[in-house]
């Protein structure tokens, strides 16, 4: 779909009053994040190849490095507080998962997750949302449950921690001293995004 | 900020510095005793200390390891519980609703659950303390329930999101208002009035939020109370049937502070957690557990919701996300196939949040999550605040395994039973009739979200069926006390903070008069 805010770009106003200082110093930290090594090389292609499934980079914008926060918080292993009694912690069950699904890749298709189609991975990741996996390796590790309670909240949230997703669907942004004075339908402050073929407000 | 010693017994320990205790230590303190209030979490500085982003700000949540169990295994975090120095109040949402007055008494009037200890005229009094004390903002005239005073601030405007809600309640011909919120609509000292900018649940930069830290806990360090933060504590220590003090975990050690009272406040699911990891010999079950219900009945809130597209920019992230409200079938019993009540509120996700509610909720990803979320500005919703019944089966245990500090971690065991499913399906159904009146399509239903804890130290009148009596004292220990969330015999279907405050400042009323009695 086309980008429905394209002139607009939330760092633009990383300068002023809407962003503090602690807030322009943890997304600028953010944003320079590179990928720690911690991951096997197979692991670490199986995890680049998912996250472009599950959240694929916005158009002309700058890309949003999902896979190095992601790894940070693996290495990290830092607990959410709420584990599911099914689940190990954090960076054990990603190692599982990722080893899983790649296991379940061979199964299917004898090649690496990394490697398989668009089509292909889809459905592979399609069969895990289900339970409807092949690979032993899913045996003591429920494939549902490593989706829903880890991987997909674990990637989509690395993903929208980043400005580029947060401009493409026309979120403000940080705000903060400055927050917003127009509250009502269709109304928008000057520093707010403008919406494509939308000719409300500011 | 005063500091006491090690050496000596301070009057009052209390464990835990969130709506309960940093209500108490203010009001302890003012009445002259001497206190130490302990958090496990920092003392935050908001204005120099908070980013606009959730990804940091995750630092207030209480995100050490829980296990979770059962046929529905809650997800807390960030939605749940807080490790600062203010407890959950620091990034909670600020609505601020009274019991309506039969709920105080849900057994005997209405046939459901348990009654509470207490005289909802009584507590009503108390509310308006509280009220005046948060400067809470709100409407002219409250549409439910008796006569109240008027509220201290005048409400917020409604935002595009809360609009929404008022059109869709008038369309149903049910009444709605501007919801009470702990955020200033008018500068009060030197904070100026909330400026809008919707990041609220994960802390408030300006200091308009009236959280506990903003509130509350300047009064006790002006009445000599020490906030000790980053002090984890572990056990209370007991002897001869009384307890002694607290082993806590502060700068790497050990430490132990004696205390003439302690008051546990870490919320419901910490605080029997150190009360069962307190279990010592003269305790083999852990403290004031005779009646076995310590961690039992476990209450969270129904939080589902209702979403939909409308052609307005709604652009939802702006002012604090729930700026209106309807408490109709907290009030309405006709039509219900269900025990209890429930509360709705408009609603304002930030990016994160928006995303796993798509992604788990409705199961998207690729495309196809990426495309949904570029229309949230279009997007609307409604969520409830729903009573979940007491029972004995959801729980908080003791896990096998052990934390940071070596101590065992709790295990939350949780299900929903048949009434929580047909308030739910009443709720959803109404929720979706509200958003089909104003025009919204696309219409979907998240139907897990779960909020708030309560009930896993219950109060009442007899100490077989409860952990403390009507004062908050438990039943078993006179020197220990149990002030938060924990208390509740029932949860009502409204947002708990306003009450478990209220119930705050009652018990220090109780100890003082006890201690007046007895000198
Ligand atoms: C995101 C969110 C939104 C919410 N929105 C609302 C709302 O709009 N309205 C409302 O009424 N309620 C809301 N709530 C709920 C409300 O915040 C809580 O019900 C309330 O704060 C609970 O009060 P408490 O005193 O029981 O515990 P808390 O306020 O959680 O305080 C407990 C404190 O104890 C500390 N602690 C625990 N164990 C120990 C220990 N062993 N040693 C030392 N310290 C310890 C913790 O660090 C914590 O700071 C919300 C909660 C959340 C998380
Ligand atoms: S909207 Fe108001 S209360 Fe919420 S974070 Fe902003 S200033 Fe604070």
């Amino acid at each position: 779909m086309a980008d429905r805010y394209p002139d607009y770009d939330v760092l633009a106003k990383s300068d002023t009053l809407s962003w503090n200082p602690v807030t322009r110093k943890v997304i600028a930290e953010r944003m320079a994040t590179a990928e720690p090594d911690i991951l096997s090389p197979e692991q670490h292609a199986t995890l680049r190849r998912l996250i472009e499934r599950i959240v694929p980079q916005p158009d002309n914008r700058p890309p949003v490095n999902t896979v190095a926060l992601l790894l940070h918080r693996i290495m990290a292993n830092r607990p959410d507080g709420y584990r599911h009694h099914r689940l190990p912690p954090l960076r054990e069950a990603w190692t599982i998962g990722l080893a899983a699904i790649d296991a379940e890749a061979q199964a299917r298709h004898g090649q690496p997750f990394a490697l398989l189609s668009n089509r292909e991975a889809d459905d592979l990741l399609r069969a895990i949302e289900a339970s409807e996996t092949q690979a032993e390796a899913w045996q003591d590790f429920p494939p549902a449950l490593f989706w829903s309670w880890r991987l997909i909240p674990d990637i989509v949230s690395a993903y929208y921690a980043h400005p580029s997703a947060w401009s493409a669907m026309g979120f403000g942004g940080p705000a903060s001293p400055r927050g917003y004075v127009r509250l009502l339908a269709n109304r928008r402050d000057p520093w707010e995004a403008r919406e494509e073929g939308n000719h409300h407000g500011a | 900020m005063r500091s006491y010693s090690e050496t000596e017994a301070v009057d009052f320990v209390i464990v835990g510095t969130g709506a309960g205790g940093g209500t108490l230590a203010a009001r302890l303190a003012e009445a002259g005793f001497s206190v130490i209030a302990m958090d496990a979490g920092p003392y935050w500085r908001p204005l120099e200390d908070f980013a606009s982003d959730e990804t940091h700000q995750e630092k207030l949540y209480w995100t050490d390891e829980r296990i979770v169990d059962g046929e529905h295994p809650i997800k807390l975090g960030s939605n749940n519980s807080g490790k600062s120095v203010g407890g959950s109040t620091v990034h909670f949402a600020m609505v601020s609703l009274r019991f309506r007055p039969e709920h105080f008494k849900a057994r005997t009037k209405l046939g459901y659950g348990a009654d509470w200890p207490v005289d909802w005229r009584e507590m009503w009094r108390y509310y308006a303390e509280v009220e005046d004390a948060l400067k809470i903002a709100g409407p002219v005239r409250y549409p439910w329930g008796p006569h109240r005073g008027r509220y201290p601030y005048r409400a917020h405007p409604l935002n595009a999101a809360a609009e929404y809600l008022a059109r869709g309640a008038e369309a149903l011909g049910i009444d709605w208002t501007e919801t009470p919120l702990a955020t200033l609509s008018a500068p009060r000292g030197k904070a100026h009035p909330c400026v809008y900018r919707g990041f609220c649940v994960t802390g408030c930069s300006t200091n308009a939020k009236q959280s506990v830290l903003v509130t509350w806990l300047p009064r006790a360090l002006a009445a000599g109370a020490e906030i000790r933060d980053l002090a984890m504590v572990g056990q209370i220590e007991t002897k001869n049937g009384r307890v002694t003090g607290v082993q806590y975990h502060r700068e790497g050690e050990w430490r132990f502070q004696p205390a003439r009272n302690v008051i546990v406040a870490g919320y419901a699911i910490e605080t029997p957690r150190l009360l069962l990891n307190s279990a010592n010999g003269e305790f083999p079950n852990g403290l004031a557990n005779s009646s076995g219900l310590v961690g039992k009945n476990l209450m969270v809130q129904l939080n589902q919701a209702v979403w939909g597209i409308v052609e307005d920019e709604v652009r939802s992230y702006k002012g604090p996300p729930s700026l209106a409200i309807s408490e109709h079938w907290n009030y309405e019993d006709r039509g219900k196939d269900y025990f209890g009540g429930w509360s709705y509120m408009s609603q304002g996700p930030l990016p994160i949040t928006w995303a796993r509610t798509l992604s788990g909720g409705r199961g998207l990803w690729g495309q196809a999550l990426i495309d949904e979320m570029a229309r949230v500005n279009h997007s609307v919703g409604l969520k409830m605040v729903g009573e979940v019944l007491p029972d004995e089966r959801n729980r908080v245990t003791l896990a096998d395994e052990c934390d940071q500090y070596g101590l065992r971690i709790p295990r939350v065991t949780f299900a929903f039973r048949d009434n929580e499913k047909a308030m739910i399906r009443h709720a959803l159904d109404f929720m979706d009739q509200s958003l089909a009146a104003t025009g919204a399509t696309e219409r979907w239903q998240e139907s897990d979200d779960t909020c708030h804890l309560n009930g896993t130290a219950r109060m009442g009148n007899d100490p077989a069926t409860s952990v403390v009596n009507s004062d908050c004292r438990s039943w078993d220990i006179p020197n220990l006390w149990i002030c938060d969330g924990s208390i509740f015999p029932t949860v009502g279907g409204v947002n708990p903070s306003l009450t478990i405050q209220a119930m705050a400042c009652r018990t220090a009323d109780r100890i003082l008069l006890a201690n007046h009695e007895a000198s």
